[in-house]
């Protein structure tokens, strides 16, 4: 078994955060006694990635991935805990480490803005001791995988928002990191352009067996690269497993599409008509009674076409972060 | 994807080379991004002047109606002494105290922390290229001020040695301190009122304001002690001056020893201040 490339064994975030009551006079007490309050942003979560492994975490707002992503990438000290990236400590912020890794953030702008991004990668060439054949390869292959090969040579400011993210991400990865952190990538962007970035990543996983773990709001992304998701909320951890075990574990209902023969028939006896489109009718059911309704329907109705899924995976995140208990 | 997995022998290069070759991008890029706004340099050339001729104006005036002096410091003095004060003030321009404030804020030191460098090589080498423009821009400058103000300026080849070397001196200390200042932002949010009495000190104990000679004996005293005059008044003076060649020695020597301070001030400070980053702003 290999060693994970990323393990994490209660690793704990604490800010303290000021806080007041709104108004003049708070205003000026506040200048003589300041209020703290402790926020455990991350509380004591623990999970390994191994090598190659592309892992989706999810959460909502402020639930502490990115916090997570930060004391990975060694941007934050942890308050407790331990982190350990392909077997280095992230808060040293060792070469060796972050020659290694990489963290994008969807909605931050790397490059330097006024020069095109070909200037940038350049100095990134220097700050990562790239040889330059190597770079020079690296580049062009991945301007030709994202197919950006005028755009590099615009100035950042004129690129749009995909074009920009695209360029990015080229910068992020010139200098081949085995671990990626990917924090909402696909943030803002058409659904084109989310399609390419996700192909991409999953491309460059296969290829160079690199390791992912990806925050985002799409679950379209997690879905079409993760086979495993983490999912965190007020800084715990709810659920660390297969995308699909999430329903099994999390969602108190199955849905049934039918097809009738009679598409007017009424079949609410059977369960919540939550959908109608011509003759196909979708029914929400509880779980313990899907083959109950199923067996029923099939012996009381006249079935053309019949299929038992799992709620749609957004439903059952919902339902995972309304639930909001630990794993 | 069509692209083949790229196969390429690799030979990283040693670490002293990739860091000259990193100082050298990050020059080259500096020159790159400053070149980029034509009329924003005309603007910037003509702001360079703007401070020193208010200065200039004020102390050849009071020369005239004083018989031709100030406390023994000539016209054609404080028109060497200003002309040369655009420049050392434009090394002096560094990434501020301030400047950590927004980097912070704004979440910039999340890019520069994923660097596999210190920030402070960074700062150091995007400020030398750009500094490499300012001096470019400062030497039409100079002859345009020279021939309008007739400078008493006559150096021999130690003192133009020395103020190659000062104004860079002038420029790592100013660097050094400025930065370690900037540690504080990692403890306050608005550390504005700290570096405002910075400045305020700096404008008196510098020589900025006005050569050194003319403080009082006991402002030059302290002014002894203290980093400022060493990236102001001494590159000016280095120059401008009639400094013996020890003297020159011991000034570089003084700017040495200011630098080594700072940096260990700031290594020292940014060994506790890193702990408290909390990356907010992206």
């Amino acid at each position: 078994m290999s060693e994970p490339a990323v393990r994490v064994e209660r690793l704990l975030k604490v800010f303290d955060v000021p806080e007041r009551e709104a108004g003049l006079r708070a205003a000026a007490k506040g200048l003589f006694r300041r209020r703290m309050r402790e926020v455990r942003a991350v509380d004591e979560i623990s999970f390994a990635i191994r090598p190659g492994e592309v892992v989706g975490f999810l959460g909502p707002n402020g639930a502490g991935k990115t916090t997570t992503l930060k004391m990975l990438s060694g941007l934050i000290y942890p308050t407790g805990g331990d982190a350990r990236v392909l077997g280095h400590l992230p808060s040293r912020r060792e070469r060796e480490l972050l020659s290694r890794i990489t963290l994008v953030m969807g909605n931050r702008n790397q490059l330097q803005w006024d020069l095109p991004a070909l200037d940038s990668y350049e100095l990134n060439r220097a700050i990562f001791r790239i040889p330059r054949e190597q770079f020079v390869a690296t580049r062009d292959e991945l301007v030709e995988l994202l197919d950006i090969g005028d755009l590099v040579r615009k100035p950042v400011r004129q690129l749009s928002l995909g074009e920009r993210m695209k360029a990015e991400i080229v910068g992020a990865l010139l200098h081949s990191p085995q671990v990626l952190f990917l924090d909402e990538p696909t943030i803002g962007l058409d659904v084109t352009m989310q399609k390419r970035i996700r192909a991409f990543v999953a491309d460059y996983n296969a290829r160079f067996g690199a390791t992912v773990l990806l925050t985002s709001h799409y679950m379209a992304d997690v879905e079409a690269l993760c086979k495993r998701v983490i999912v965190i909320h007020h800084g715990r951890i709810l659920h660390d497993g297969p995308l699909t075990g999430l329903a099994d574990q999390f969602a108190a209902y199955k849905t049934i599409g039918v097809a009738l023969e009679n598409g007017q028939a009424d079949l609410s006896r059977y369960g919540e008509v939550i959908h109608r489109d011509g003759d196909w009718v979708t029914l929400r059911v509880p779980k313990a009674e899907t083959s109950s309704v199923t067996a029923r329907l099939l012996a009381e109705e006249e079935v053309l076409d019949l299929n038992v899924e799992d709620p749609p995976i957004e439903d059952v995140i919902e339902l995972v972060f309304a639930q909001g208990r630990p794993a | 994807m069509s692209v083949q997995p790229v196969a390429v022998a690799t030979r990283r290069p040693g670490a002293f080379r990739s860091l000259v070759s990193f100082y050298l991008a990050t020059m080259r890029m500096a020159v790159q991004e400053q070149f980029q706004y034509r009329t924003a340099n005309y603007f910037y050339m003509l702001g360079m002047i703007a401070e020193p001729i208010i200065y200039l104006v004020v102390w050849t005036t009071i020369a005239e109606q004083q018989g031709g002096t100030v406390n023994g410091l000539s016209a054609g003095y404080f028109a060497a002494y200003y002309i040369v004060w655009t420049l050392v003030r434009n090394m002096n321009v560094v990434f501020g105290a301030p400047y950590w404030e927004q980097r912070i804020r704004e979440g910039d030191l999340n890019r520069d922390l994923l660097r596999p460098v210190l920030p402070l090589h960074y700062d150091i080498a995007y400020f030398a290229g750009w500094k490499v423009v300012v001096i470019v821009l400062w030497i039409p400058l100079a002859f345009a001020l020279s021939l309008l103000f007739d400078p008493a300026l006559s150096p021999n080849a130690a003192q133009v040695a020395t103020f190659a070397v000062a104004i860079w001196g002038a420029y790592l200390i100013r660097t050094m301190l400025q930065e370690s200042l900037g540690m504080l932002c990692f403890w306050t949010t608005r550390g504005a009122a700290i570096f405002d009495l910075y400045l305020a000190a700096e404008l008196l104990l510098s020589g900025r304001l006005v050569p050194m000679p003319l403080m009082p004996e006991w402002v030059q005293e302290i002014a002894r002690f203290l980093p400022f005059q060493w990236a102001f008044y001494f590159p000016i003076e280095s120059l401008v001056g009639d400094m013996s060649n020890v003297e020159l020695l011991k000034g570089l020597g003084a700017q040495l020893l200011w630098i080594l301070i700072g940096l260990a001030i700031f290594r020292i400070a940014w060994r506790y201040a890193i702990r408290r980053y909390s990356a907010v702003g992206g």
